[in-house]
């Protein structure tokens, strides 16, 4: 098999058994986003130097008996994860000059594990949107079909990890922004428990949802990689002092007894026939091995979406007034007095879309609306989080589809805000609970991907991922990938 | 009319903690520009908080000092604003659920009165950094070393009704959180802060006039003088027949004048929300048990003890107790030579007026609590004379060394020695012979009074070093004898 059509493990023991070297891993890699990046635009920067130097360091240190667990494997990192010495642009103008001068935790841990970064991929300007179209450094193309898009926000490295130009990527995951990428793209990615993973050095958006995970080619991919980056860290006061659990033994545990609940929200009546389906046969395979399925309901799902666009926002409004044009970032030219330089350096260095959320946010927070708005979203925050309680204790984890639709094509919905943030509908109440939760691929309609949503309790990432394993060791939907038409 | 003021105060108080609020760096003035900035002060992307407990410990210990309730859970807030100087764009303070409710204050007025001042609540925050307005040719300059300071707010009812209220308050404040040391109290840093919300009402009225606030004053004076100007000029345009406008002020204490900053018709909104980058703050009972024993000595109490340990006039006591720094020198200065009276005196009367006159702290006292018994043990043993002392106290504030030093080098030792001493007599008696025979022909009510002059004329002769005793004793001997 090629070497960028291997899952991680694959990738791993071939480095373990010396038959490639990390650099010429990585310069597969490399050479394989020369030829096909240029069209589908799914990095914002390269570090190809950096690339081959960690590579080479990788090598040494295998050969010096030293190799971290993900010694020499290449990926990538979402540009919104802060890389020292390398431009952090979190897909927006407002960044496009800013260099970090540290790295994120989740960019550290890899590092410290081995990992070797190939660059930082496009997304939605600061994580907001669900077709990259807000991105800054222009769309990233769908490699299953270019006229479409990879969803959003983490499309660039849904759409590296899906063409192979990377054999997995970090994302992040706000209101489904690893999910819904990750079926549009034939993916398996994981948005773990809020607070699972450290926020620091993670651009913030909605620092009560936001929440960092992998992007992979195999539900047992993303296992080896959760454990590099999740973990207890002090300088994130809401990252959880807890172990993090081994996924990857448990993987193959049997699913005998398992209990699945299908919630009749992620069913409604205007759903395509051909989504209910995919789901319906994922779980059907799970039953084969041995699952029990029962029908719950999560009644106040149907207020997730509003309420997610009042929490979002009001933080997101607060969360970006840092980019003012005074310290770093974008900066209009000849600045009349303060309020012109706030005026047009803001105007001028966000987009449409990050301006109407700031927009939304500051008045979701303004006295006079923050009790009508911002504490009843709470409130239905908190009803959302009791449904879900309330189910888990019937079931092991909740299924569903991860989208209402596959990809759609570009332009198709960005001239309309509120149809687009429909695109999220099925993912928004898990980050409003805090739950962690993965997308599987589990069927194609038309030729394109459609995911299938596991979720699960809080920190039961190992079942997640052990139900994502077992659903994937009987399946070969994780293993299609799109006709890239590269020989590389 | 007859007018009553309404005072009420707003204090930023500095805690002392040796990092900042939510941040590793340091919180000492005086480095470089932006030199004592983490990336979280700098508002770098990404960056995130974490709680300095130590601040809330000394919020804590504030809370039991004023007999406040202390709440178990508090909340951090967002305050939004744009501000160059403010790197986030938004301060981490509380509003909701602060970490003090309620507590008193009670005031020693300088009529001898008593007073208490209630308080709303004190709630923590990080402070901002500075601007800085000159020397960049038109340009701001922006130091970030001060952003994150830790900074407790404690907002009074408006119980105040002069000036003179205020500033007792104020004061004692201060005293209470130096005695704690929670803060270092150095007004000249800005380690306090006073907002003062000032109106009128014609007095036996009980609904409250419009008040204004006067912002950032930062010493008692410039306090005490923004407060009298306020309540003069709102007086005067109520009587000339206009209204008081709620506005926000600024007092410029080298002109006098205060100026209108803002106008409150544009309300600001700061859309508070609870920070989702921290967890609420829980206070757990043994916490605070922990802290209460651990208590110093406060203010009052300190007050009640010097008066009894040291037989100190309630007057004496009250000016030695309040600062922790004065209290501590004094007791130091009673340790060396054991006289709290003399100690009391000097430290109230001359060491005080010096130090009013150069604005200096007493723990940057020229003359330490060490020179200063010394002085008081010289006066005692009667190696110099009280006026003499004064000369040596100026001498060592001047910095000629150590009062035995300077007694040395001035040759101001008191003449004690018989001989020297009764040759200076003879030659006075000798130079003076008609006030002599004055004095020797006048009766015992009469020669009283000229027994001055000799007195006068040895000391000049002397440069007021001779021992006034034994001039006495001399001059008795040889005019009567």
């Amino acid at each position: 098999m090629k070497l960028h059509e291997q899952s991680l493990a694959s990738l791993k023991a071939g480095l373990e058994q010396g038959d490639f070297s990390s650099r010429q891993l990585t310069q597969h890699f490399l050479e394989r986003i020369r030829s096909l990046d240029p069209r589908l635009n799914s990095f914002i920067t390269v570090t190809a130097d950096a690339a081959l130097a960690a590579a080479d360091a990788a090598d040494a240190a295998r050969a010096r008996g030293e190799a971290g667990p993900l010694c020499g494997l290449p990926l990538a990192h979402k540009d919104i994860f802060c890389t020292r010495g390398v431009r952090t642009s979190c897909g927006s103008r407002m960044l496009d000059n800013f260099t970090s001068p540290y790295d994120a935790t989740v960019v550290a841990r890899m590092a410290a594990a081995g990992a070797v970064m190939l660059g930082k991929t496009n997304m939605d300007e600061f994580a907001m949107g669900s077709s990259n179209e807000t991105s800054y450094y222009g769309p990233v193309r769908n490699p299953w079909d270019q006229d479409r898009v990879p969803g959003g926000s983490s499309g660039g490295s849904a759409a590296a990890v899906a063409a192979g130009l990377a054999p997995a990527a970090t994302g992040t995951d706000t209101g489904g922004s690893i999910r819904q990428p990750a079926a549009l793209n034939g993916i398996t990615g994981l948005k773990p428990t809020y607070g699972r993973v450290s926020r620091l050095g993670m651009v913030a958006f909605a620092s009560s949802l936001d929440q960092a995970g992998p992007m992979a080619r195999s539900a047992a991919d993303c296992a080896l990689l959760l454990e590099a980056m999740a973990g207890h860290d002090p300088g994130d006061s809401t990252s959880v002092d807890r172990p993090v659990d081994d996924c990857q033994t448990g993987l193959d545990r049997s699913l005998e007894g398992l209990t699945v609940g299908l919630p009749e929200e992620f069913f409604p009546q205007n759903l395509d026939p051909r989504i209910a389906e995919v789901t319906r046969e994922a779980v059907r395979e799970l039953e084969k091995q041995g699952a029990r399925v029962v029908d719950i309901s999560l009644p106040t799902m149907k207020y997730s979406v509003p309420a997610y666009y009042v929490i979002a926002p009001a933080e997101a409004s607060s969360n970006l007034a840092r980019f003012d044009g005074v310290r770093y970032g974008y900066r209009c030219e000849h600045p009349e007095n303060l309020t012109d330089l706030y005026e047009r350096s803001r105007s001028g260095g966000f987009g449409d879309e990050v301006q109407r959320r700031i927009l939304v946010g500051t008045w979701a927070l303004s006295h006079g609306y923050y009790d009508a708005y911002y504490l009843r979203a709470q409130r239905v925050r908190r009803l959302i989080r009791d449904d879900f309680a309330r189910a888990f204790e019937k079931v092991d984890v909740i299924m569903g589809p991860t989208t209402p639709e596959t990809a759609f094509p570009l332009g198709a919905k960005s001239g309309d805000p509120v149809n687009m943030y429909m695109a999220d509908v099925f993912t928004i109440a898990v980050n409003l609970a805090g739950l962690p939760a993965l997308s599987m691929p589990a069927g194609q309609l038309d030729g394109l991907p459609a995911g299938v949503q596991v979720i699960g309790n809080y920190f039961d990432e190992a079942r997640i991922l052990n139900v994502a394993h077992r659903y994937q060791q009987a399946t070969d939907w994780h293993r299609r990938s799109p006709d890239t038409g590269g020989e590389a | 009319m007859n007018w009553e003021a309404v005072i009420g105060l707003e204090v930023h108080v500095q805690l002392n903690t040796r990092s900042k609020i939510f941040s590793g760096s340091s919180t000492a003035v005086g480095a470089e520009p932006n030199s004592q900035a983490s990336l979280l002060d700098l508002g770098m992307p990404g960056t995130l908080p974490v709680l300095n407990r130590e601040a809330v410990n000394k919020a804590v210990r504030l809370g039991l000092a004023i007999d406040a309730r202390i709440s178990r859970r508090c909340v951090f807030e967002r305050k939004n604003y744009f501000y160059p100087d403010l790197p986030k764009g938004y301060q981490t303070s509380q509003l909701a659920e602060p970490i003090i409710l309620g507590g008193e204050i009670s005031l020693n007025l300088e009529d001898g009165s008593e007073k208490t001042v209630r308080l709303h609540h004190a709630h923590l925050e990080e402070d901002a950094g500075k601007s800085l307005h000159e020397d960049f040719h038109g340009m701001t300059g922006i130091d970030l070393n001060r952003a994150g300071t830790p900074l407790i707010e404690v907002v009074s009812e408006p119980d105040m009704h002069s000036a003179a209220e205020a500033v007792a308050f104020a004061r004692k404040l201060h005293a209470i959180v130096t005695s704690l040391d929670i803060c270092d109290g150095d007004m000249s840093q800005g380690s306090m802060r006073f907002d003062v919300n000032v109106s009128i009402r014609p007095r036996g009225e009980q609904t409250l006039g419009t008040r204004t606030e006067t912002k950032n004053l930062n010493s008692f004076r410039f306090m005490e003088m923004a407060i009298h100007r306020e309540i003069e000029r709102q007086i005067e345009v109520v009587e000339g027949g206009g209204e008081v406008v709620q506005e926000t002020r600024l007092f410029n204490g080298e002109t006098g004048q205060a100026r209108t900053m803002r106008i409150k018709e544009e309300a600001d909104d700061y859309r508070y929300f609870p920070c989702p980058d921290l967890l609420p703050v829980v206070i757990e009972e043994a916490d605070i048990e922990a802290l209460r024993t651990d208590m110093p000595e406060l203010p009052d109490a300190r007050r009640e003890r010097f008066a009894q340990q040291y037989g100190l006039s309630d007057y004496d006591a009250g000016l030695l107790s309040g600062e922790r720094a004065t209290a501590a020198y004094f007791e130091a200065v009673v340790a060396e030579c054991g006289d709290a009276k003399q100690a009391a005196n000097w430290i109230n009367g001359e060491l005080a007026a010096r130090l009013n006159a150069g604005e200096i702290g007493i723990k940057d006292s020229p003359v330490n609590s060490a020179s200063l018994a010394r002085i008081i043990e010289r006066v005692a043993d009667g190696t110099i004379s009280s006026k003499i002392a004064k000369q040596v106290f100026e001498a060592c504030w001047q910095g000629e060394g150590s009062p035995d030093e300077v007694i040395e080098s001035r040759g101001l030792k008191q003449m004690s020695d018989s001989g020297e001493l009764e040759r200076i007599v003879d030659q006075v008696i000798a130079d003076n012979p008609d006030q002599v025979a004055g004095y020797r022909a006048a009766d015992e009510k009469k020669q009283k009074k000229m027994f001055g002059f000799f007195v006068g004329q040895v000391m000049k002769q002397t440069g007021g070093k001779a021992n006034p005793r034994e001039v006495n004793r001399l001059l008795g001997e040889k005019l009567d004898g």
